[in-house]
């Protein structure tokens, strides 16, 4: 169900786009990250990157119409013209720099570690030698197990956040690493009230940037200058207490 | 599994550096490793599959309700769902259960562990598969054959024992072949929960290479190794418990002139 919703909303939203003026703004999003980007129980695409984005046109004084792609294709679609900009918490690489152009970043992600309330955790080499850590595949979180402590600790890889989890509350890991700000969200919820963030933050300087054509140097110049007038108006500061007690920016 | 990293460090020395021959070299061990890990999952869940099979197919021939009830619904259960939802019912599902949770050894070193857990779901999987086979070997052993048995005075169970069994082993052994080949497939699967069978090492290695097509190549390739060579070992099984299928005949002429035939003479040519 929620798959045929989101596909739905999607070949609405580019069928719609379709007819707009060619002055309108078409961004992307994903609308699997909660709370950055989600798609809420009426079908909407809703999140942080979502309040961003409408912010920023608001402040360009531009038409902006949001659509839905999922991760795979959203760098193809980009290059495509289908849409003109991503704001999708999308990480800046050196791999992505060099099919894309990212403006300034918006909000930084660290890594955390995630452990159970009632139970030590300690989040150097030597004590957790000999632990079982999860993160999902192929993200960042993942890398960093691998590279930083996989001769330390036990590692276990999931297909999904959300498996990772799982395993979590079924004691089955001492602790994960994630990124810090979806977990904030977990552990908001019923299935992570057990659980809490664990020693300092792992702050890898992970950027998280909007992602433009690389030929479209002029749009990404009124995007910074956008930002940075919400960011002076305190519209950003607004938009981030609407999601965490604490700056993301 | 040391001479996999020396094979590797001196195949890297090789590359010295050269891309992608570096990281092949460099990643070739993992898949091996995993390599392994799928052989031990589809060899233990074919053997413990075996075992279960036996007695769920001899309580599925019987023609009382309450000994082919069970079997009938266990079949029909693990036949007709997907492979991927057993796993993740097993590994997933039981650990939603506190209770279980709790209960020590049963939990700490079996269900919380994947490899246990993907060796369980396997095994009862397969099984079931298994099972439909010796059934239909079963029912299928030449009436003559048991007619023959009683003839002679064997009991019920002497007739299991030396003529049905023996006889349906034998006629299932290609089938059962195939379905450790079906396994190999199925194990792939594994990877789902965290287990690093040969599928999750290679989705591991992408994911820091961003290699696909090389790394897939070369996943493939190994099944493809491993499917031999289970092909090979059945081969080798059948020529031994099928023997009388490749018996030639003997040349009637030195037969006892009473017993030679006019049909014996065509087919010993």
């Amino acid at each position: 169900m929620k798959v045929s919703v989101r596909f739905l909303t999607g070949l609405l939203l580019v069928l719609g786009s379709f007819g707009l003026q060619a002055d309108t703004l078409r961004i992307a999003t994903e609308g699997a990250y909660a709370p950055f980007n989600f798609i809420d129980s009426s079908g909407e695409l809703q999140g942080f990157d979502v309040d961003i984005a409408r912010a920023l046109c608001e402040e360009m004084q531009t038409e902006c119409e949001i659509v839905g792609q999922d991760w795979d294709g959203i760098i193809p679609g980009l290059r495509a013209g289908r849409y003109d900009a991503i704001i999708a918490s999308m990480s800046i690489t050196p791999e992505r720099s060099r099919v894309v152009s990212f403006t300034d970043p918006y909000y930084s992600n660290v890594l955390a570690f995630v452990g159970p309330k009632d139970e030590e955790l300690g989040t150097d080499a030597a004590s957790l030698e000999g632990k079982t850590l999860g993160a999902q595949r192929a993200t960042i979180a993942g890398q960093y197990l691998q590279d930083e402590l996989g001769r330390h600790v036990e590692v276990r890889l999931y297909d999904t956040q959300d498996n990772a989890y799982l395993d979590l509350a079924a004691g089955r890991l001492d602790g994960l690493v994630s990124d810090k700000f979806p977990a904030y969200d977990w552990l908001r919820t019923e299935a992570g009230s057990d659980f809490e963030f664990k020693g300092e933050d792992i702050d890898i300087d992970d950027k998280i940037a909007i992602a433009v054509r690389r030929s479209d140097q002029e749009l990404r110049e009124r995007f910074n200058e956008a930002l940075e007038a919400i960011v002076e108006s305190g519209r950003y500061a607004e938009i981030n207490a609407k999601y965490f007690p604490f700056s993301i920016y | 599994m040391d001479w996999i990293y020396a094979l590797s460090d001196w195949l890297q020395a090789l590359a010295a550096g050269n891309e992608p021959w570096n990281s092949y070299a460099r990643y070739l061990p993992q898949l091996l490793e995993g390599a392994w890990l799928t052989l031990k999952l589809v060899v233990l869940s074919g053997i413990v599959g075996i075992l279960l099979a036996l007695p769920l197919a001899l309580m599925r021939t019987s023609k009382n309700p309450w000994l082919w009830s069970f079997p009938y619904a266990y079949i029909f259960f693990f036949r007709g769902t997907p492979l991927l939802v057993q796993i993740y019912l097993v590994y997933y599902g039981l650990s939603q259960f506190e209770s279980l949770r709790s209960l020590g050894w049963l939990w700490d070193e079996v269900l919380s562990q994947p490899y246990w857990c993907a060796i369980i779901t396997f095994s009862l999987h397969t099984a079931a598969y298994i099972a439909e086979l010796f059934r239909g070997a079963i029912q299928s052993v030449p009436r003559g054959e048991i007619e023959a048995a009683m003839a002679v005075g064997l009991s019920r169970r002497q007739q299991y024992q030396k003529i049905i069994l023996p006889r349906a082993f034998g006629m299932i052994l290609p089938a059962y072949g195939n379905e450790v080949i079906l396994m190999l497939k199925g194990s792939a699967l594994a990877s789902t929960i965290t287990l690093l069978d040969l599928m999750g090492a290679t989705r591991n290695v992408i994911s820091r290479t961003y290699m696909n097509l090389e790394f897939f190549l070369m996943a493939g390739v190994i099944y493809l190794l491993i499917a031999a060579l289970f092909i090979g070992c059945f081969r080798l099984l059948e020529n031994y418990f099928n023997a009388h299928q490749k018996a030639t005949h003997l040349p009637t002429g030195k037969l006892d002139v009473q017993v030679q035939d006019e049909h014996l003479k065509d087919t010993a040519r």
